[in-house]
């Protein structure tokens, strides 16, 4: 994962770790991201797991499995595979508006500054760039316009 | 017409330094190519043959005559003394340059306008009826719900990188003059016929192109109060489902014919029911408040006009002519809405100089409330003219060369700019309209004919709706050399039907000569005064086939 993220309108170091798919269950409780297949695999174990828990989603992922588990997320990561691939952004309203899923929705992946305006629309509150993406100059991409025709 | 608000006034403005920022990023390399096309884009603005091609967005064509300077303004300044009007209804402009083009906009911004969402995978410029408000037998003016849409689609957070581009047109009478059978979205006005009560039907999945579509109702009847959540469950459920590995299979019609459409219903349906209830509710309040920018004019009571019209027209034939062809009635008596053909001979259809983009806004400031509106058939309309002034406007538009009197008739082809401009055409497309124009010069011959609808594309991206032309002309590549492949039969209005192939394509210089045969042929079988279409469809398409290639 990028080293650091821009979270809010602040730039921060990120302090998730990534779950491999093969790697074991660490025997700490630093802050991991599982993937949505394991989860659902090894569920049990994975909700066990004492630590903040967060899952990385593709944008092809059926949301309404997850549902029961949202309380248990402290961050649901959505993949943009590629900038024009606007999946996520429909993902990211239903959680928050149909599921009203309330912990850190961080867009990961082929996101751009010039979107993140959008993102925070739909609900997204955290950003990993990619590395051609300078996220020293994030924050004021977050906001090109003073108001908006959507509520 | 619509006046906008503060806020609609900072966004324009904030979208203008936006893009400045982004041009001025890709200029100094800090944004690549790749990343800079989706920006450039969603501002309409296309790399083309030989320079950039800005299309600006005219909602649901309509233009005031301060609008319509600036365009003239624009066209003198920035380009080569020109713009061409597009089948959508919009504005393109040919040869501006990229580092202008933040110049354009910011001027365009100064008079209500801007290029926003003119291309790119995104929801576009809603169109209408371009007689909306002038025309009898309207339930209601579409274009307050254009503008809602317009303003709801703009910078939607959700639907900015959709699939593929996606379009929206409304229609508020039973002949649909905006067609609405060949969008990703068709709204009709209509009455409920078991509640008495105005609303809408929705239709998904038209469209034209490589795989051209009649649309499917997905909904009979919407009151209007769900507009909004209606339109945000048909998108969500394509924006999430619709194709995105093949751009040439991406569009929401093709989504909607692999699903097929009772399927896609239910789950747009489903979607629906989520949302209708989330505060997405177009109250009455918000309808009436839109509505209030739509009034009609202070129209002068009712003259007779018709004595002075008749007069003139005996007295000159060439006034008679126009009068008959290009103008119409209007819901008013005394009054008449006026086509201004965009169409003369050996003029690309739909190029406007400035010259004559000054002398239409001062001549709609005299004659037609200073308002002008764009058809998708590429030319300009007066809606509201006084009767008693239509002689003294003819005789202006002539000065302007836009009084060819040809509206409905074969030389009033609707025709994309092709090779000519566009990157993406196989053939030309404009000197195929100028050599139809220049064969059928016979004007008493082509009001014989009747009503025929020419329209002609440059490749199967059909921006010239072929398949929808009663004589559909597509321009192919074979080997190097201009090819053109001919259907029949095709409309786009209430009884939208998609045109037949005739057989295999002819040469650049035989188009005229074979189109000459068909009308021949309809001219030989015609049942009295049967339209072409009509003869087309009562005939099937053996009988020209036999006589074009026998």
């Amino acid at each position: 994962m990028a080293d650091q993220i821009l979270k809010g309108e602040q730039v921060v170091a990120d302090d998730w770790s990534f779950l491999g798919s093969e790697e074991p269950l660490p025997n700490t409780a630093q802050p991991l991201v599982f993937e949505y297949g394991r989860w659902l695999e090894q569920h049990d174990q994975c909700i066990d797991y004492p630590g903040p828990k967060g899952l990385a989603l593709a944008n092809t992922d059926s949301l309404s499995q997850l549902v029961p588990d949202l309380d248990l997320l402290q961050l649901i990561c959505i993949d943009f595979p590629a900038p024009g691939d606007g999946r996520g952004y429909s993902l990211a309203r239903i959680l928050r508006e149909r599921y009203d899923y309330r912990g850190e929705l961080r867009a990961v992946g082929e996101v751009q500054l010039d979107q993140l305006y959008l993102l925070r629309r739909v609900g997204f509150n955290a950003f990993a760039l990619p590395a051609n993406q300078q996220v020293s100059d994030a924050a004021k991409y977050l906001k090109p316009f003073s108001a908006s025709y959507q509520k | 017409m619509y006046q906008y608000s503060t806020v609609d006034q900072r966004l324009v403005e904030e979208r203008v330094e936006q893009f400045r920022d982004q041009t001025r990023r890709f200029i100094d390399g800090q944004l690549s190519e790749e990343a800079y096309l989706p920006l450039r884009l969603m501002n309409g603005v296309y790399i083309q043959r030989h320079s950039p091609m800005l299309r600006i967005a005219i909602p649901y064509g309509l233009l005031s005559s301060d609008q319509l300077r600036k365009l003239a303004h624009i066209a003198r300044t920035y380009d080569r003394g020109f713009g061409h009007l597009t089948t959508r209804q919009n504005i393109q402009f040919n040869w501006p340059k990229l580092e202008q083009v933040p110049d354009i906009l910011a001027d365009l911004a100064t008079v209500q306008m801007h290029a926003i969402q003119t291309s790119g995978n995104c929801i576009r410029n809603t169109t209408a009826d371009h007689l909306a408000g002038a025309i009898a037998g309207e339930l209601e003016d579409p274009r307050p719900y254009c503008e809602l849409i317009r303003q709801w689609s703009t910078f939607h957070p959700e639907f900015t990188y959709l699939p593929r581009k996606f379009k929206i047109a409304v229609s508020g009478t039973e002949n649909d003059r905006a067609a609405t059978q060949v969008h990703d979205i068709g709204i009709q006005i209509l009455q409920d016929p078991a509640s008495n009560e105005v609303g809408f039907r929705i239709l998904v999945g038209g469209g034209l192109g490589r795989t051209p579509v009649i649309a499917k109702v997905v909904r009979d009847f919407l009151p209007k109060k769900h507009l909004f959540s209606y339109l945000e469950a048909i998108l969500r459920v394509y924006n999430l489902a619709g194709r995105r590995d093949n751009k040439h299979k991406a569009r929401i019609k093709i989504l909607v014919n692999s699903l097929g459409i009772e399927r896609f219903t239910e789950l747009v349906e489903e979607e629906w029911l989520q949302l209708k209830d989330s505060g997405l509710a177009l109250d009455d309040a918000s309808i009436k408040q839109m509505q209030a920018h739509f009034q009609p004019f202070e129209y002068a009571p009712e003259t007779n006009g018709k004595d002075s019209v008749a007069a003139k027209r005996s007295d000159s034939p060439a006034f008679s002519a126009w009068y008959e062809h290009n103008t119409q009635p209007h819901r008013l008596a005394g009054y008449r809405i006026v086509t201004l053909s965009v169409k003369a001979p050996e003029q690309p259809p739909g190029d406007l100089t400035h010259e004559q983009m000054d002398g239409v806004a001062e001549l709609s400031d005299k004659y037609s409330f200073g308002q002008i509106r764009v058809s998708h058939e590429q030319n300009l309309i007066f809606a509201d003219v006084l009767e008693t002034d239509l002689h003294t406007l003819w005789l202006e538009l002539v000065k302007l060369e836009l009084a060819t009197p040809n509206i409905g008739c074969l030389t009033d082809v609707i025709c994309c700019p092709g090779l000519d401009y566009c990157g993406l055409a196989n053939a030309t497309a404009i000197p195929i309209a100028k050599q139809i124009s220049a064969h059928f010069d016979d004007m008493d011959y082509l009001y014989d004919l009747g009503e025929i609808k020419i329209k002609i594309s440059g490749c199967m991206n059909a921006c010239g709706h072929h398949h929808v032309g009663h004589i559909g002309i597509l321009g192919v590549d074979k080997k190097g050399e201009e090819w053109y492949q001919i259907t029949l039969g095709g409309s786009s209005e209430e009884n939208a039907s998609l045109g037949k192939i005739i057989g295999k394509a002819v040469a650049k210089n035989d188009v005229a000569k074979t189109i000459a045969i068909i009308l021949d042929t309809f001219v030989a079988q015609r049942q009295d005064q049967e339209s072409f279409l009509d003869a087309v469809h009562r005939l099937g398409i053996a009988p020209f086939k036999d006589a074009v290639y026998g």
